[in-house]
Order: structure tokens, then C-alpha cells, then sequence
């Protein structure tokens, strides 16, 4: 016999703890999955999880990866946090990239220290200029910032699409739709010979540490916090609900920016049309896995990073479809918001012996 | 090129099946929306009817079978969304976005064998009124089953919610769950059916993009339509035949960015093509301005959890 109660309060053990419920829900989604595809699971879900990372190169291209989703992600989590629900971080990333982009392509046939900076700077400031257009639209003209967030996802790629045909296309480039290269001053230094991964996960970092301080321990935390939990108490405590949004956004944005600009100035090395593989929605993913808490962000971060290796890696030796990555990442959060439902319900079994006691 | 009558009915007639898609997913969502359910999975949706209706028209070479099965699977993967959302109370804009980035994935991972395969030519009503009589004729004939289906579905929303018993059950569920419950309708149950019957709608517009408008699979082939249907229905302010018009809109600013191409117009295509997202955000704001008639019209527990103690 079943009985489900109500809690009172939320367990906070339960509370970190339940995302790994999801994570193993979702393994065993993806070896159902697999089977009915006609793959050994076992072997598949060897070849997505663990082959991946058995090897240097396969954990740098990992850190790599996860990188831009935990810069995205830590941006997040100030939006969701209060309740402003910024899905457009793919456009936010992608204008970011414009922008430093454009000014990397300035300085393409100049060197100086002070380059990278400039781009990354150029980048930030993209990114958050971008995030707030829903936000002014939000707080003045009362739009809804989830659909025009988005709808500007689609305007920023079309116009990084119109950039690498047309006016920045590369001269000298056969009409290929891309830039031309990025001089070596506005490019991410690597850390290790050989590997691809770069300085930009300082960026991500930093960024974690910065979030944590200012969500925990600044008087902005405290406001975004409160209003996430009650916009009426918010208004009660008489805090300035339109500047904090748009700071949520602008903050939002700036990170999607730098994830960009890490991206192209990173492994890419000037702008063409896919300079992102949709890190933009699926961190969003990462934040809620990580709960909306920078440390947890970087843990959410790797576990969603291996799925786009693992679907990249099982391609190649299984000719699984790559596309299986967003499957498991839609299954991610599937099953992390299933799960939520332990940490506001209790699911007592209740012997048949204490109930005929209780009788 | 000539603006001759006979062009313009030709016209209409493209802008009519280009909000086609449009009309279908966003009259699904508003009854969803109606009964105080936000579902954001509409994109996803439409996508997984859109693989499923051509994988079906591929495998069994019927077209009934195809359309029958988009809308059965916009049943089945928006159950996912109803089993979260109403029996786990799950966030729901969250899940929908889940249901998404899931439903993208997973048509892209069905349909790989896919690409690249002709489609059937779907059997169009009319045919020969519609080149006999000049400027009504390719306006009101000539055109797939679906089409028609789509412009007669505004106005059978409208009389439903407005004229029937069970349309005000779903308004009641929508604006004031506790008292619904209270009066003895099971809120849970109204709001599961209306999500199913929004997963069949947005599952039928994304095959009416597969099997008719570009017989074809392409990934993604739904461009965010979905999103856009999600605009219509705020756009709309939650009335059926609003939805009507603010397809017919939209269907109206595809179609010109497509003759402005077509034409050789010196702007880039790329702004051509973008017009559709700007014109929704502009058109957001526009209507968003006035939040007392949104607050108005806004179904009182949209996007709200009901949880009844038991």
C-alpha cells in the first residue's frame, strides 16, 4: 500500500541529490533507447559514457565543451532565479559572437596583447546588449520575454548568416561562408600543446565564483532570490522589480556573450554559420540540473558535456545517429522535473501488517 | 511581373496554406491554454507530427494512415507533458521546453533514413473549379482537405467554447480550478484531455507541413512555427477567431518576404526571412501595451499548478 503525503518543508539532501536520480533514469532511457534502435546497450552506452573520456584528449575536448555551458548556464540561473525566463541564450551567444567577432576581424592582420581582451570585452558587451531588448520590452511594454527571447534567436542567426556571406565574408575565401581567420593576438591561448582546450575556462570560473558571491552574499542575490520565491513580498520589501530585471538579463546575456567569443577566439578561429551547437537551450538544461547553483551548474555542466561527446563518439563507432544527444538531454530534464515531485511529496510503502494494526 | 486579378487570387490562395500550420497549432494550444495549461512543447510537437506523419506516408503509402498517425503522436509525446505537469505538478514552462529540445532530437533521430525522400503528392479538392472561375477559383478551391479542415477549426473553437457545456467546463478549469473542483469536475481529467487534443492539433499542423505544404523531411522543417503559433495565440488575446486573422497575417508576411526573393528585392534575404520573428515581436508589443486587456483575457490560472488534497 502507497501513501503520498505532502512535505512540509524541502529536504535539502534530497534536494541535490534527486538530479542524480535523473542522471542514472536517464542512462537506463538511453539503453531502452538504444535496444529498440538495435544496438547492444550495454556496449552503446559504453561507447557514449566512457570511451569518450578514457583518454586525455577525450577529457580536454570534454572541459571543452562543458566550458560555454557553464558560462550560459551560471548567466541563467540569475534569470530563472527571479523568475524571468530568458530562453534566448543562443542568441544572446550568437550576437556576442558577432560583435567580438567583428571586432577580431578588425585587428585581423595586427598583433598586440591588448586584442583579446578588446574581443572578449566587445563580446560581454554584445551578449548583454542583445539580452536586453526582451528585457526593456518585459519591464516597460509588459511583452512576454520567453517568446520574444527567443524569436530573437532566430534574428541573430540569420544575421550571422547574412555577415559570412556577404559584407565579412573572407576575400580570399573561394565564396566559402566564413570569415576570414582571427589573427593569433585574439585568440584564446591554450593551456596544453596539443590539446584544444583554452583560457576560456578561466572565464567560466571566474564566473562561477563571481555568481556565487553575488547570489550569497550581496544585497542583488538577496532581492533576486526574494522575488524568485514571491514577487508580492518583493514588491512589499519595496525593491526596484524593473532594474532587477533588467540587471538578471544584462548579466544573463553578457555570459552567453563570453560563452560566444569563447567559442569563435577557442577552437573555431573566425566566424562561420555553426558556431554553436545549441549550447544556448541546452543550458538551460545545465542550469536546472545544477539547481540553479554555481557549483552545482559545473557538475551539471560535465554531465551534459558527455552527451554531446557520447553522441559524437557513438556516431563514429556505432553509426548511432548524433541527434541521440538531445534526446538524453530532453530526458535529463524529464526526469529531473519527475523527480522534483519527491521533494514535495513523501511516498510512504506502508507494510499490510501496520495498517490492519492501525485497524 | 503583373498585379493582374488573376495573380492576386493566386496570391490569397498561397497565403492562405501558408497559415495553415499556424491556425492548426495555435488553435490546439489556446484550448490547452484555456483550460489554464501552459504548453511551450508546441514546437516539439509539431516536429514529432511532422517526421511521424511523413515516416507513415513513406512506409504505408497512405495519406489517412500518415495524418491519423502525426496526430497520434502528438498525442502520445504530449502525454508526456500531461503526466508531468498534471499528475507529477511539475513547472510547466520548464517541461515545455523539455518536451522541445526532446521532440527536436528525437524527430532528427527518426528521421535520419528519411532525407532526402520524395513525398507524395497530397489530393487536392476542386481542382477543376479552381482554374475556371478566375480570381475565386484558386482562393476558395483547389486546396488540400486540411485547409479547409484548418479554416472551418477557428470558428468550431469558438462555438464550442462560447456555446457548449463542455466549453465551459474547460473556462471554468481555466479561470477558476478551485471552484471547477469545488463544483465537482474533475480539473485534472479536463486538463489532461485538453493538452492530448492540443498534442493532436500541433502533431496534424506539423504533417500538414511534411506530407503538403513542402512534401518533404527536413530537419528542423518546423523554423520555429511552433513559437510563432505560441505568439498568435497571445496575439489573439485567447479568441479563436483572432487566431484566425493573426495567421492569416503572418501567413500574408512569409509569403511577400518569399516574392520579395523571388523578385530580386535589394535587400538580403537574410532580412527577408527574419521578418516573421520581427514582426512577432513587434506585434507582441504592440498588443502587450494594454496589460489590462492581457490580464483581461489571460485565463486566471494559466501556467499555475493545481494540486487537490486528497
Amino acid at each position: 500500500m502507497i501513501k503520498i503525503e505532502k512535505r512540509n518543508d524541502v529536504p535539502m539532501a534530497l534536494y541535490f541529490f534527486t538530479p542524480f536520480i535523473a542522471i542514472i533514469l536517464t542512462i537506463l532511457g538511453g539503453g531502452i533507447i538504444f535496444y529498440i534502435l538495435g544496438f547492444n546497450p550495454i556496449e552503446a552506452l559504453k561507447f557514449y559514457f566512457i570511451t569518450p573520456i578514457s583518454n586525455l584528449y577525450g577529457f580536454s575536448e570534454l572541459l571543452l565543451k562543458a566550458t560555454p555551458l557553464c558560462l550560459i548556464a551560471i548567466g541563467l540561473s540569475f534569470c530563472f532565479k527571479s523568475n524571468n525566463w530568458n530562453i534566448g541564450a543562443e542568441g544572446q551567444l550568437t550576437f556576442g559572437a558577432i560583435v567580438g567577432g567583428g571586432v577580431a576581424l578588425l585587428f585581423y592582420n595586427q598583433e598586440g596583447f591588448y586584442i583579446l581582451p578588446l574581443v572578449i570585452l566587445a563580446g560581454a558587451i554584445g551578449g548583454m546588449v542583445f539580452a536586453l531588448i526582451p528585457a526593456i520590452l518585459k519591464t516597460y511594454f509588459n511583452t512576454n520575454e520567453i517568446l520574444v527571447s527567443l524569436m530573437l534567436v532566430y534574428v541573430s542567426k540569420l544575421l550571422l548568416d547574412y555577415l559570412v556571406v556577404g559584407p565579412w565574408s573572407n576575400p580570399e575565401g573561394f565564396n566559402f561562408p566564413e570569415t576570414r581567420q582571427f589573427s593569433d593576438s585574439s585568440r584564446m591561448p591554450l593551456l596544453f600543446e596539443g590539446l584544444r582546450i583554452h583560457a576560456g575556462i578561466f572565464l567560466a570560473l571566474a564566473a562561477v565564483m563571481l555568481s556565487w558571491f553575488t547570489l550569497y552574499k550581496t544585497y542583488l542575490g538577496f532581492q533576486i532570490k526574494v522575488s524568485g520565491l514571491s514577487l508580492k513580498t518583493a514588491k512589499y520589501a519595496g525593491f526596484k522589480g524593473k532594474t532587477m530585471i533588467l540587471v538578471v538579463f544584462m548579466i544573463s546575456g553578457a555570459c552567453a556573450g563570453l560563452a560566444g567569443v569563447g567559442e569563435i577566439t577557442g577552437p573555431i578561429g573566425q566566424l562561420h554559420r555553426m558556431i554553436s551547437p545549441d549550447y544556448g537551450f541546452t543550458a538551460i538544461i545545465v542550469a536546472f540540473l545544477g539547481r540553479l547553483n554555481p557549483f552545482g551548474i559545473i557538475f551539471a555542466s560535465l554531465v551534459v558535456a558527455l552527451t554531446y561527446l557520447g553522441a559524437e563518439t557513438a556516431q563514429i563507432f556505432l553509426q548511432i545517429p548524433k541527434y541521440t544527444g538531445q534526446v538524453f538531454q530532453g530526458m535529463i530534464l524529464f526526469f529531473l522535473l519527475a523527480s522534483d515531485y519527491l521533494l514535495f511529496f513523501k511516498v510512504k510503502i506502508l507494510s499490510l501488517k501496520k495498517n490492519e494494526l492501525r485497524h | 511581373m503583373s498585379l493582374d486579378i488573376s495573380f492576386i487570387g493566386i496570391l490569397i490562395g498561397s497565403i492562405m496554406a501558408s497559415s495553415v500550420p499556424l491556425i492548426l497549432a495555435a488553435s490546439g494550444e489556446l484550448i490547452t491554454e484555456r483550460s489554464g495549461v501552459l504548453n511551450l512543447g508546441v514546437e516539439g510537437m509539431m516536429i514529432i507530427g511532422a517526421i511521424s506523419g511523413f515516416a507513415l506516408m513513406v512506409i504505408t503509402d497512405n495519406l489517412f494512415i500518415a495524418i491519423v498517425g502525426s496526430m497520434l503522436s502528438g498525442v502520445i509525446i504530449s502525454i508526456i507533458f500531461g503526466f508531468l505537469t498534471q499528475s507529477l505538478l511539475t513547472n510547466h514552462v520548464a517541461t515545455g521546453l523539455a518536451l522541445t529540445i526532446f521532440g527536436i532530437g528525437l524527430s532528427a533521430m527518426l528521421g535520419k533514413n528519411f532525407v532526402g525522400i520524395p513525398g507524395k503528392e497530397f489530393p487536392i479538392l476542386f481542382s477543376s473549379l479552381r482554374e475556371s472561375i478566375p480570381f475565386f477559383g484558386p482562393i476558395l478551391f483547389g486546396h488540400s482537405i486540411v485547409l479547409y479542415f484548418a479554416f472551418a477549426l477557428p470558428f468550431l473553437t469558438n462555438y464550442f467554447l462560447k456555446k457548449t457545456k463542455l466549453g465551459l467546463v474547460v473556462r471554468a478549469v481555466g479561470d477558476s480550478p478551485v471552484s471547477a473542483s469545488n463544483q465537482g469536475i474533475n480539473v485534472i481529467l479536463v486538463r489532461y484531455c485538453c493538452i492530448l487534443y492540443g498534442g493532436a492539433m500541433c502533431g496534424l499542423a506539423g504533417a500538414y507541413l511534411s506530407l503538403i505544404y513542402t512534401p518533404q523531411w527536413i530537419e528542423n522543417m518546423t523554423a520555429g512555427r511552433g513559437w510563432i503559433a505560441l505568439a498568435l495565440v497571445v496575439f489573439a488575446t485567447w479568441s479563436p477567431i483572432k487566431v484566425l486573422i493573426g495567421a492569416l497575417i503572418f501567413g500574408g508576411i512569409t509569403i511577400l518576404q518569399l516574392h520579395m526573393q523571388a523578385i530580386g528585392f535589394r535587400i538580403p534575404v537574410q532580412f527577408l526571412s527574419a521578418l516573421p520573428y520581427l514582426m512577432t515581436i513587434i506585434v507582441l508589443v504592440v498588443i502587450s501595451r494594454d496589460s489590462r486587456k492581457i490580464k483581461l483575457n489571460t485565463p486566471t490560472s494559466l501556467g499555475r499548478i493545481f494540486y487537490k488534497e486528497k
